[in-house]
């Protein structure tokens, strides 16, 4: 009885809702204090050993789950991170390498393009130097069969001459004769024969 | 009598009476329904606390998600300094949470609809964060009172306004939820006891607007466990970092 008016004294204001409610609907169960302290008593006990369960047991272990897998994906962030820089470099590398024999090469090339010139022209120079002198070679030659041509033919002219004369009039004929004669036709045709 | 809208709130013992000096502490359907919230919300996280892959399954995730869904909430209102209060939050929002829902199931028993049960919870934490508030700041804590920038001649009264809403929040806390709590299966009840008297002929309407207040209910248990773990967030950070 001492319980109940307790309870009722720290209630009071609720007994105002109680009063309404119980002319309409007869009562409201919750303002019954028949069971209060056994909801109370069960209230604690439940919740307290729920409290404790969690607090102690399952908590720290979900946080902990929690904090693996942020710690984990941090590390996996991190190492992809170091492994897309590693790659970065050695693109860098590559790219260099890439460049450097690209260099390397186009210096060979011309290196041996030039010598390639070079070895040309000295061989052309010398081809020309050989064909020059055979040319000049020739040409004198040829000078010399000409300058000595109509003194050939003359004396041809003069042998034949005398020899046909020999055979048509049967005598033996004067060859300074002849040759003066040859001589003064030659000179008279010359320029009609060799054109100089 | 079943038809009555408040019959649904009995509590009725369960098995023997047990008396513990002049205390009745028999087990009864309210105490059943405790035990039934707490064994499953201890069940459910700690099979989501067992493995730890680092893809999360089903239960896992919705216990990790619990988790940071509390602790978001803590931080967000009350800063890191409420950090070694979080188990209690957490248990709190999560006891509350479960007791309402399976109050939505039909034939159950909603352990938050009885104002003696939300009243312990309120006044517990209304004393811890009033101790918690003179631990940590002493007798500075009543400047929570006082607040600054107030006119010197008003003073007297906003104080003593202050002094009796800071006195009022056990009561505002507990009788929000169980008055959440109560009118609406108490409402869900009669709109169940119109489709039974309107019969097939009329009894749609009643039974939509069941439909419709069952959707609606869950929203409110989901709210009010909610608004009362983030409440207690706020008294919390009032004692915690009093800057008034």
């Amino acid at each position: 009885m001492v319980k109940k008016i307790y309870f009722q004294s720290i209630f009071f204001s609720f007994f105002f809702i109680k009063e309404s409610f119980a002319a309409e609907s007869g009562g409201m169960p919750q303002l019954n204090p028949e069971f209060w302290i056994s909801q109370i008593f069960w209230l604690i006990l439940t919740f307290g050993i729920m409290y404790l369960v969690l607090s102690k047991l399952i908590l720290p272990k979900i946080s902990g789950n929690l904090e693996s897998r942020k710690s984990q994906i941090l590390e996996n962030i991190e190492a992809a991170e170091k492994q897309r820089e590693d790659s970065d470099a050695k693109l860098k590398e590559y790219d260099e390498i890439i460049s450097k024999s690209k260099l390397e090469a186009n210096s060979i090339f011309n290196q041996s393009r030039e010598k390639a010139i070079k070895d040309i022209s000295a061989k052309r120079q010398i081809l020309d130097k050989q064909i020059d002198s055979e040319i000049a070679e020739a040409e004198k030659e040829i000078d010399l069969l000409r300058r000595s041509a109509p003194n050939k033919i003359n004396q041809i002219a003069i042998e034949t001459s005398s020899e046909l004369l020999q055979k048509l009039i049967g005598t033996e004929v004067n060859n300074s004769s002849i040759s003066a004669i040859v001589e003064d036709l030659s000179k008279r045709n010359g320029d009609k024969y060799y054109g100089n | 009598m079943a038809a009555n809208p408040m019959s649904q709130f009995n509590v009725y013992r369960i098995g023997p009476e047990i008396k513990v000096g002049a205390f009745d502490i028999s087990f009864t359907n309210a105490s059943l329904f405790m035990i039934l919230s707490t064994v499953s919300i201890l069940l459910i996280f700690n099979l989501g606390s067992k493995k730890n892959s680092v893809l999360p399954n089903k239960i896992q995730l919705l216990a990790e998600l619990s988790y940071t869904f509390v602790s978001k909430m803590i931080s967000d209102t009350a800063g890191s300094k409420a950090k070694p209060y979080f188990a209690f939050i957490f248990s709190l929002f999560m006891f509350v949470l479960f007791c309402n829902m399976f109050g939505m199931i039909p034939y159950t028993f909603t352990v938050t609809s009885h104002i003696i049960v939300t009243f312990v919870l309120a006044a517990f934490i209304f004393i811890g964060v009033t101790v918690i508030g003179f631990i940590k700041h002493g007798f500075g804590y009543l400047k929570l009172f006082v607040p600054s920038g107030v006119p010197a001649v008003l003073l007297p009264l906003i104080v003593v306004i202050e002094i009796i809403s800071y006195l009022s929040r056990p009561i505002s806390l507990s009788v929000r939820l169980f008055a959440n709590m109560m009118a609406g299966h108490t409402m869900m009840k009669v709109f169940g006891g119109f489709v039974i008297s309107l019969g097939i002929v009329g009894g749609w309407l009643p039974l939509s607007f069941s439909v419709a207040l069952t959707g609606l209910e869950i929203l409110v248990a989901f709210l009010q466990a909610y608004v009362f773990a983030i409440l207690t967030c706020i008294y919390l950070n009032d004692a915690l970092n009093l800057h008034h």
